[in-house]
């Protein structure tokens, strides 16, 4: 089994440690409804409607559907890094 | 110079840097040979698993495929990109806190059983067997195409010079030469993007071009004149859609899901020192994705543009040399059906005159668009790089699954280091054996696997991953059924749409108009149900899998548990 050099820290700060992963589920719903959206909303359901907005020699929807969500995906993860990092850090958490 | 020579040279020096790095990086132990000592830099490892992800279907077909689909290959597009958001917040960086080297490895240790552990090792195999035929295949036509040798010799060099490196180096090996891997590719697709970009927008960034006007003169947009083109010859508006809708939802999930749930993907996230390293290197992976997978539909767009203003109703005695060239391959074929001497390119199947495989739009484009000769050998060896580096990262999965999740985990605990790299390397080897025969011998069902691969991937790994991670109180029972009946129903409904078997059925007989490609996105929802279902009407997991399950939740303290 794996080693638990933070148990006892789990035991010491487990308020810290809840309100750690509270938080991380809070980003991750929040980040994952963008991703939905962008994707599956703008790209394949609402994609017609979206078509009727035009984005230079694009379409909107079809955009999102063939660029605009690839740009928007990588966004997402890197906003995640970012959220996380920080939030490493202030939990006292982050690695050395 | 010609093609063939400028081929000779450009794959030539690709392959003695590849040999050279090979050499460079040998593998000392097994963690070494797995995870390539766990210390891999983060960009490194995006670059590696940017390259490990990118197949020969990816560089080679998939720019043609949309190409063909219009607005529909959006599927791929989305399905193969969206996948990382969900690796990097889902899964990456607590599979590396957890820190263990295989896939099987997380879901036996979580589910505390070794039944969980071996029905991960046979998904983990079938997945990588189906993907890796495809690969050495890809391999064997890009050789045959451009140094003209039969397709065979072409999978024998390839099984050749991945067997040098897979075995002699393992991971350690494979992430170096996939950085250089990746170099190659995208440099190889991006150049004639760019040229044909210039020739037919005026654009130099293909991305603006796709949106950009035409230059013929007309000022009109590209994507309205190809759509123009299109509604004149009989076709579907070229931006929009002949798929259902949720067809193409159910698709681009899979996809996605099967993308996260690849264990040759999520491997890659165990060779990073630190949790924020996973996360930060899904990032980088899917950056340098993005950067292919943007211009891809932007290639689909000019290929489909240059290809009907060059054929259609233009004299066949008139075609370029190109033209002829593919039709000897038989990849393009012309039948002159009303006898006009005019090739007739159109939708209506008895009046069409023109078959074109999809295959041949990446790999001809810079024939179509008139580049020079060391931009068509340059795609040569972009092809071969995009083959052979998902080739090895998957190799190396399957090796590891025997050598580590079966010999070391259950057969033979006891073994050395020295046994158990042993093993590995024995694995490997046999692995691209197998792998080569199937790329001399292809199984006919090649098309029906690769969607295999990804329904398996999304109907096995992934819940099981998911919920190993967000669900502490998922055990073996509920994981176990969970799995087993999430795989055995996507093969039941692979097997019976796309080979006809349990008495087939047509399209029209598809459930709730999935299609074979998308029901992974069901049977990962059927398999999420049963597994919830009866981890609930079973025992709770015991104490240390719940604090082992408490722990990877947290980032700090990821070192200390690589330790074996």
């Amino acid at each position: 089994m794996m080693e638990f050099e933070n148990l006892d820290m789990i035991m010491k700060d487990n308020e810290g440690h809840k309100r750690y992963w509270k938080t991380n589920l809070r980003y991750l719903v929040i980040l994952l409804v963008i991703w939905f959206l962008v994707s599956f909303g703008f790209g394949i359901i609402w994609v017609d409607e979206l078509n009727t907005i035009r984005l230079g020699g694009f379409k909107l929807g079809f955009w999102f559907a063939q660029q605009g969500s690839i740009y928007v995906f990588v966004v997402l993860i890197f906003t995640y890094v970012w959220l996380m990092n920080r939030l490493d850090k202030t939990s006292n958490l982050d690695e050395n | 110079m010609d093609i063939q020579s400028w081929t000779f040279i450009i794959v030539g020096a690709t392959f003695a840097l590849y040999i050279g790095i090979a050499i460079w990086c040998r593998a000392g132990s097994t963690k070494e040979f797995y995870v390539a000592g766990g210390g891999v830099h983060p960009l490194t490892n995006g670059l590696a698993t940017a390259a490990d992800w990118m197949s020969a279907a990816s560089f080679i077909s998939m720019a043609g495929l949309i190409s063909f689909m219009g607005y529909d290959g959006a599927v791929y597009l989305m399905g193969w990109t969206g996948g990382y958001v969900l690796l990097a917040l889902l899964l990456a960086p607590y599979l590396r806190k957890f820190g263990k080297f295989t896939v099987p490895d997380f879901i036996g240790d979580r589910y505390y059983s070794n039944v969980a552990r071996t029905v991960a090792v046979i998904c983990a195999i079938i997945v990588s067997f189906t993907y890796v035929a495809g690969q050495m295949r890809g391999v064997g036509v890009v050789f045959a195409r451009f140094l003209e040798v039969p397709i065979n010799t072409g999978v024998f060099i390839g099984m050749g010079l991945v067997f040098f490196y897979a075995v002699l180096g393992g991971m350690k090996g494979i992430t170096y030469t996939q950085v250089a891997q990746y170099c190659v590719l995208i440099f190889a697709f991006m150049v004639p993007a760019i040229f044909i970009s210039i020739q037919l927008t005026g654009n130099i960034i293909p991305q603006m071009g796709f949106g950009g006007t035409i230059e013929d003169g007309s000022g009109m947009f590209l994507l309205d004149k190809l759509d123009q083109l299109h509604v004149e010859l009989g076709f579907q508006e070229y931006t929009t859609g002949a798929k259902g809708r949720w067809d193409v939802a159910a698709i681009t999930l899979a996809l996605m899901m099967g993308t996260a749930g690849l264990p040759h993907v999520i491997v890659r996230f165990f060779t990073v020192p630190r949790v924020k390293d996973a996360r930060i290197s899904a990032g980088w992976a899917l950056l340098f994705i993005a950067i292919l997978y943007t211009t891809a539909p932007a290639i689909s767009a000019f290929a489909r543009t240059n290809l009907i203003t060059t054929v259609s109703e233009k004299s066949y005695s008139d075609v370029p040399e190109w033209f002829s060239n593919w039709e000897s391959t038989g990849l393009i074929a012309y039948e002159d059906k009303n006898k006009d001497g005019l090739i007739q390119y159109v939708a209506d199947p008895a009046v069409n005159e023109l078959t074109i495989d999809r295959d041949i739009m990446v790999l001809a484009n810079p024939e179509i668009a008139q580049l020079p000769n060391w931009v068509i050998a340059l795609v040569a060896a972009g092809g071969l790089a995009a083959a052979l580096s998902t080739a090895a990262g998957l190799l190396l999965v399957i090796s590891t699954s025997v050598s580590h999740d079966l010999i070391k985990k259950q057969l033979k605990p006891n073994i050395s280091d020295k046994e158990e790299l042993m093993w590995a390397r024995a694995g490997a080897a046999v692995a691209v054996v197998v792998a080569g025969y199937f790329g001399i011998n292809p199984p006919g069902f090649v098309a029906a696997t690769v969607a295999l691969a990804f329904g398996l991937a999304a109907a096995s790994f992934f819940p099981a991953i998911v919920m190993g991670i967000f669900d502490k109180r998922m055990n073996k029972e509920g994981a176990i059924a969970g799995m087993v009946i999430g795989t055995l129903l996507m093969l039941f409904y692979m097997v019976k749409y796309k080979l006809q078997g349990f008495g087939g059925g047509m399209p029209e007989d598809w459930w709730f108009g999935i299609s074979p490609e998308g029901f992974g996105s069901v049977a990962m929802v059927v398999n999420l149900v049963v597994s919830l279902v009866i981890s609930r009407m079973s025992p709770a997991p015991p104490e240390e899998v719940q604090e082992m399950v408490e722990s990877i939740r947290y980032p700090r303290g990821a070192g200390a548990a690589q330790d074996h």
